[in-house]
């Protein structure tokens, strides 16, 4: 058990840090009117309640032992050493935050960054497992990924056995991650596909012989006003990451800010082309997804790219998840009705691997920085999707995560709440003819 | 298969981790964690098989 490096931070910075931190809920709604707004009519409560149960069940379990795995700079941590390098694995404070005195110091920015975090995180299998997945399961299943998947893998990236990757073996500056591509975005994405795989399919979404059918979403205004608001809480996300995990000055919170939006509209406007190129017309809700891979991928090397690259970064995002929504749900039969998994998994993937690339530290040579964001990638795939799976795996065991065919028939809202979004429409139940 | 896949994905992870503890040199540990990530390339093929073929671990 060892202390690591210590945090100073002048008044100003902290309170800047602060305003950075309060814009992050709106992410957080953002996320959740998209999930809502790619669901069927009659899950829509639902989906808002339980965007509303996730972000409350991940503040909690934060709070209980998330923050003390996590740890922060100057807290205490386990360490292993191996080959003479020290591996700092996890934190190990006290729980319920009795460490820490929350009094705007930066281990305390630091806990309240990480409890918002944590429910942006919670809110991406939401979008995956939309209309069929149960209530209980999506409380359990959140306060296994707040309380310990998101923390020990937080911990690795920001002060931890990858973040130290530089020091210890020469790879660049360690792995990068400004704003939580990896830890947010892509950890959220891998659950969600995990979700995806343990709930299956929704009923009528496949036909016998394995065709997927169209199940649009049902509104289109909030998916795209939910995209307006995640870029404000993406802007204070990316500038309290920027400022808290990279001991920036707050000042690049502009170029943080630009690089975001650069991100999030060559993310949009690539889906836009790209989907009116191949269909005719642009899809509202393909360019919408497209915005949240842009936003995902700039998270990673927001504050150390001009904007220029920004832009190449986003054209990318935009063109992967356009064509891995595609290729994940009629080729590898994942219903996944947010586009959760390639839009913040593989978004922040690709948002990673670039920074390896296109990342420069002032005053530092770059040299091997591509194979630091591959080790971490590469224990995103081999480490945090078989730990995220294999937990919500035991936990369909014990509790069913699925909600009975009847569920699914009368719609989330009825089955779950007892009332509906809008009790004036008539439900139809056509689609279950197939299967 | 879905479990040999999750396996295989773990295997490539601990051998990335493996090139980092034990070997020196810039070009053996960049081609060993390139192995380790072919490795779990191939666990994920095996893992999205799996699961289009319906079978659980």
């Amino acid at each position: 058990m060892m202390p690591v490096r210590t945090m100073l931070m002048s008044d100003a910075a902290s309170g800047l840090c602060l305003v950075f931190i309060l814009l992050v809920p709106l992410a957080a709604a953002g996320l959740a009117l998209i999930n809502t707004g790619l669901g069927r009519s009659r899950s829509a409560a639902y989906a808002m309640f339980s965007s509303l149960c996730a972000v409350s069940v991940a503040a909690l379990a934060y709070l209980v032992c998330g923050f003390a795995w996590q740890g922060y700079a100057g807290g205490v941590e386990h360490s292993l050493i191996l080959g003479s390098k020290h591996w700092s694995w996890i934190g190990t404070g006290p729980f319920f935050l009795r460490h820490v005195t929350l009094d705007g110091s930066p281990p305390s920015l630091v806990a309240l960054l990480g409890i918002v975090s944590v429910g942006l995180a919670a809110l991406i299998p939401l979008g995956s497992g939309a209309d069929r997945w149960k209530l209980s399961g999506i409380c359990i299943s959140t306060a296994l990924l707040a309380g310990w998947t998101y923390p020990l893998f937080a911990h690795w990236v920001w002060g931890g056995w990858l973040a130290q990757l530089g020091a210890n073996y020469g790879l660049g500056q360690g792995f990068l991650d400004t704003g939580g591509a990896s830890t947010i975005q892509v950890v959220g994405g891998l659950t969600a596909l995990a979700i995806a795989w343990i709930l299956g399919a929704r009923r009528g979404k496949y036909s016998t012989e394995g065709m997927p059918s169209a199940i649009p979403g049902h509104n289109s205004v909030f998916v795209l006003f939910g995209c307006m608001l995640t870029l404000v809480g993406w802007w204070g996300l990316n500038a309290a990451g920027a400022v808290l995990y990279q001991g920036a000055e707050p000042g690049a919170a502009v170029l943080v800010a630009l690089n975001t939006f650069f991100c999030a509209v060559a993310g949009a406007m690539t889906a836009a082309v790209v989907t009116h190129t191949r269909f005719g017309k642009p899809d509202a809700s393909l360019t919408a997804n497209g915005w949240v891979g842009g936003l995902a991928a700039s998270s990673a090397a927001c504050l150390f790219v001009r904007p220029p690259a920004a832009v190449a970064i986003g054209l990318v995002a935009g063109i992967l998840v356009v064509f891995s929504v595609e290729w994940l749900e009629l080729r590898l039969s994942v219903d996944d009705p947010g586009g959760a998994v390639s839009a913040h998994a593989i978004g922040g993937m690709w948002g990673l691997i670039s920074a390896g690339f296109l990342a420069h530290v002032p005053g530092t040579t770059d040299s091997q920085q591509w194979l630091a964001q591959l080790v971490g990638v590469a224990t995103l795939v081999g480490f945090v999707l078989p730990l995220t799976y294999g937990l919500n795996w035991l936990l369909d065991r014990f509790q069913p995560q699925r909600v009975p065919p009847q569920g699914e028939r009368e719609g989330m809202d009825m089955h779950e709440l007892g009332a509906g979004a809008y009790p004036e429409l008539v439900t139809h139940g056509e689609e279950f003819s197939g299967r | 298969m879905k479990l040999l896949g999750f396996l295989l994905l773990v295997a490539g992870w601990l051998i990335v981790l493996s090139a980092l503890a034990l070997l020196g040199g810039a070009g053996p540990q960049a081609a060993f964690i390139l192995a380790g990530v072919g490795v779990e390339v191939l666990g994920l093929v095996i893992v999205v098989r799996a699961h289009m073929t319906g079978e659980h671990p």
